[in-house]
């Protein structure tokens, strides 16, 4: 492998942690705050990319499109909250896990009713189709460099508002310290539910951004919701630092796992036999990392503190 | 003189910045009981923790009937001998009082690793746990689940599980705390019942059980003993009437 | 109110604020109640002769107790041990794969095949338990759904047993020479045998010494330590036990449709399996015989009544966990 294709791969990899951070920050921000495991988050990144697809189809503009879907996810995310999640807050862990559970497989059918079963055409962002020439030789495909681009301003614009705002004190504070909090004249619920649609959002313009990329098809969100949890394990539940941080991880590691291991595994294996246990290998890598993470460090690269 | 039953050594125990452990040295013999009293947040219920095993400490010993057991777990130290209570009643709710005790008697008597015959009909066990149920005046609410005791029949239950298991110490967080006047009266005869037969170490607000009971008494403020003796000594030591006992207590 | 506050053992340690159900907790372990089990296998057992005979219908149920096996090998890990597993189809898809394996080198009597799927499952289950129960509360449901990962992608990854396009059979196990698994009504009987023994087993372990010490150190890990016992051996060979059910129910599985794939072991079927248990009643054994028919048969019902039949599928189990908190076996004791 040359050095050029190496660093494909390498930005291949930012992007798709780009892509992971963008749903992890909802899922590690209503887990660590709320308390709350929600498998649904995985379907709110499908749902992004799904509507943004439409409706960028329906105006004849990709960008549109993109727009659009924020707000529409937005108001998915409210509505699953106000219909579904608000009535699990006090249950069990295994609870919320099961109803979330009945939502993804009512949205991904929902999915499936309304656009099929067939993966949907996407429109190619105008202006950022293209490749850029990254070397004399290498092109790169500007919208994927878009992404990462974009990841580069969401997340520390998300990291300030969660450590460095007022009302992102009172969101962490809200976990641990209700009493206090309500005492202050916040509404805890209104405070929760607007956390819940903020992650909805983000993770629906994570499916938006993907769009062009990947597939758009029933059941996207799936893989993507675990990888999630395999962030949000790895980087500390409820730490956006450790998301950031973590996502990127797993996405270098998951994506130079499968370009390189299957290369490096011939030189000790026939080439059949090392393509496939590469590939076997690699699709590994991430939850043997957190397996490992879970039983020696439990509390992820950057543990919260609870007082 | 014979090597004590318990002897702890230089103990120590920090929880961040806060020690609520230092250095302490306490010897326990064979049949007494010595009770430990102080205020509140003395750190007690951490010493109980130290010794049964349920927290490590950060230095010091402890030595149990010669062996040095500061690295074992509780579940070995309760093997070894060594049983606990909690301040806060702990029983299996959803069990019948017979079947938590049978569960004590189990862990003494024979292996757990028995899958398939119903434990409910070993007769071995059930005599030895209604025999222990007797013995704290429970015989008669063997059959009833655990859940619809009173808190202090839960308190009696505890204790016979305690001694189902077969113990050489009995360490005790209070075993009095909540239980009515009649209660009481009924738990410190049983307690009394106990000198001789096992070393007890007794944590317990209630002055006058603990000077009714005890042998010798060891007074705990911050984290350090501050005398340890008979019961008049204790009265008498100027340190503890104005630390912890007050004038009225004594009169 | 649930009944079942081992469910609030899965619990994050410290995350005590959700404490409390109103009610009087179930006062004895139901797990003992015999009656209504012996009636679902009696049914079960009349139902080829009450004109459910036909191949559609013994296909279905065939389908309902295989994952009533696994179901309740699961229950006795939620249930008894109160350890919510979501990697559970692993155990089904080693099973189902160990079937695939043999009869790609030509292997198919039951002597084999059954012994060798139950021990890769058991095998499985208690590698992974002994990492995953040094977690507990939510990280174990994580870690049981990693390794549950680990397991699909190895599956995919076999090219020689067809990759992610599974493998077709060619022929199903023999039993002492013969193709008894071939006869569907042979194979029904078969699975009720086995199911009805793999409930005995369950019930025994559960009522026995080593089930005692189990379900005490599921309600009170503390006191279950002060009395002597290590929780973690009791709980490793629980989930051994329901590992080994699992790949049983496996290579029944992959007997019943001749063909294996990844998709055996998506990380959607251990939700399924999870959502049996809790369907049918959490604190007891049979709840998860009772989930897996009740699953299967609204599963069949619903695909006839309309395609897109999980848009009142999803509903429906949502609707299951917050209005049925004691499952479908809590159903008939709502007067207490």
């Amino acid at each position: 492998m040359t050095s050029t294709l190496l660093l494909v791969q390498v930005l291949n990899g930012l992007q798709f942690g780009v892509l992971l951070f963008l749903v992890s920050a909802g899922l590690t921000l209503v887990f660590g705050v709320m308390d709350f495991i929600n498998l649904a988050h995985g379907v709110q990144y499908m749902l992004g990319a799904y509507l943004a697809a439409s409706i960028g189809t329906a105006l004849g503009s990709f960008w549109a499109g993109l727009v659009l879907a924020l707000p529409a996810s937005l108001a998915i995310g409210l509505a699953l909250e106000w219909l579904v999640f608000r009535h699990l807050y006090d249950r069990d862990h295994l609870s919320q896990v099961l109803a979330t559970f009945g939502v993804i497989l009512t949205l991904d059918e929902a999915t499936r009713a309304l656009w099929g079963s067939a993966p949907l055409n996407v429109p190619q962002p105008a202006g950022l189709s293209g490749g850029i020439m990254l070397t004399s030789s290498l092109g790169y495909p500007a919208w994927r460099l878009a992404i990462i681009a974009a990841g580069l301003l969401v997340a520390p614009l998300l990291w300030w508002l969660v450590e460095r705002t007022r009302s992102g004190m009172l969101v962490r504070a809200g976990s641990t310290h209700r009493a206090i909090v309500s005492a202050l004249g916040v509404d805890i619920g209104r405070l929760f539910a607007l956390v819940f649609a903020i992650g909805a959002m983000l993770a629906g313009f994570a499916g938006a951004l993907a769009g062009p990329v990947y597939a758009v098809a029933p059941g996207m969100g799936d893989t993507v919701l675990i990888l999630a949890f395999v962030v949000i394990v790895i980087g500390g539940v409820g730490s956006i630092r450790g998301a950031i941080i973590a996502s990127l991880l797993v996405g270098l590691v998951d994506t130079l796992g499968r370009a390189l291991l299957p290369d490096l595994l011939r030189l000790a294996l026939a080439p059949a036999a090392a393509r496939q246990t590469g590939a076997a290998l690699a699709s590994m890598l991430v939850y043997v990392a957190m397996a490992g993470f879970l039983c020696l460090r439990p509390a992820g690269l950057f543990p919260v503190r609870r007082a | 003189m014979a090597e004590p039953l318990l002897a702890l050594r230089d103990l120590s125990k920090r929880f961040g910045g806060l020690t609520v452990t230092h250095a302490l040295s306490l010897d326990l013999h064979a049949g007494e009981i010595h009770a430990v009293i102080g205020p509140n947040g003395a750190g007690k219920t951490t010493l109980i923790n130290l010794i049964s095993g349920t927290l490590a400490p950060d230095a010091g010993h402890v030595r149990f009937a010669g062996t040095d057991v500061t690295r074992w777990s509780l579940q070995r130290r309760a093997r070894a001998g060594l049983a606990r209570s909690f301040q806060i009643t702990s029983v299996l709710e959803r069990f019948t009082a017979r079947e938590n005790v049978a569960l004590a008697v189990q862990a003494r008597s024979g292996s757990s690793f028995r899958f398939l015959r119903p434990v409910a009909r070993e007769t071995g066990l059930n005599a030895a746990a209604e025999a222990e149920l007797a013995a704290v005046g429970l015989g008669d609410r063997a059959a009833i689940p655990a859940a619809r005791l009173s808190h202090g029949e839960k308190r009696q239950l505890e204790l016979a599980m305690v001694l189902a298991t077969a113990p050489r110490l009995l360490v005790l967080d209070e075993p009095l705390a909540g239980a009515g006047p009649e209660e009481t009266a009924r738990l410190v005869a049983l307690l009394r019942g106990l000198r001789g037969r096992f070393g007890v170490l007794l944590v317990e607000h209630d002055m006058d059980a603990v000077f009714a009971l005890a042998d010798r008494i060891s007074v705990l403020v911050d984290g350090r003993l501050v005398v340890t003796g008979d019961a008049a000594t204790v009265r008498a030591h100027p340190e503890v009437r104005s630390a912890y006992l007050g004038d009225d207590a004594l009169a | 109110m649930p009944p079942e506050s081992p469910l609030r053992r899965w619990k994050l340690a410290g995350a005590t604020r959700r404490v409390g159900t109103c009610g009087a907790p179930r006062m004895r372990p139901p797990l003992r109640e015999k009656a209504l089990p012996v009636l679902v296998l009696a049914v079960l057992a009349a139902a080829p002769f009450l004109g459910f005979g036909d191949g559609f219908a013994l296909t279905l149920l065939a389908r309902g107790m295989i994952l009533g096996m696994a179901a309740i090998g699961l229950a006795l890990l939620v249930g008894g041990a109160g350890l919510a597993s979501l990697g559970h189809a692993a155990t089904l898809g080693i099973g189902a794969y160990a079937v695939a394996s043999l009869d790609a080198v030509g292997i198919d009597r039951a002597g084999i095949v059954f012994p060798v799927a139950i021990a890769a499952a058991a095998l499985f289950a208690a590698v992974t338990g002994a990492v995953s129960l040094r977690t507990s509360g939510v990280h174990f449901i994580m870690i049981t759904l990693a390794f549950g990962q680990m397991a699909f992608f190895t599956a995919a990854s076999l090219s020689t047993l067809g990759g992610d396009d599974g493998y077709t059979l060619y022929a199903r196990t023999t039993l002492f020479g013969a193709r008894l698994l071939q006869d569907r009504l042979a194979f029904h009987f078969v699975c009720l045998g086995l199911l009805a023994a793999v409930w005995l087993l369950c019930s025994a372990v559960l009522d026995s010494r080593f089930g005692r010490v189990l379900q005490a150190a599921r309600d009170n890990p503390l006191r279950v330590r002060a009395l002597g016992f290590s929780p973690y051996p009791y709980r490793l060979v629980a989930c051994t036990l329901a590992g080994g059910i699992g790949g049983l129910a496996g290579a029944l599985l992959a007997n019943a449709t001749e063909f294996v794939s990844p998709a055996t072991l998506a990380w959607t079927r251990s939700g399924e399996l999870l959502f049996m248990v809790i369907l049918g009643g959490v604190g007891r054994l049979y709840g998860g015989l009772l989930g897996a028919l009740a699953f299967v048969l609204l599963e069949e019902w619903l695909s006839h009544l309309m395609t897109y039949w999980r848009l009142a599928f999803g509903p429906l189990l949502i609707l299951a966990v917050l209005f049925l908190p004691g499952g479908l076996a809590g159903l008939r004791r709502r007067d207490g």
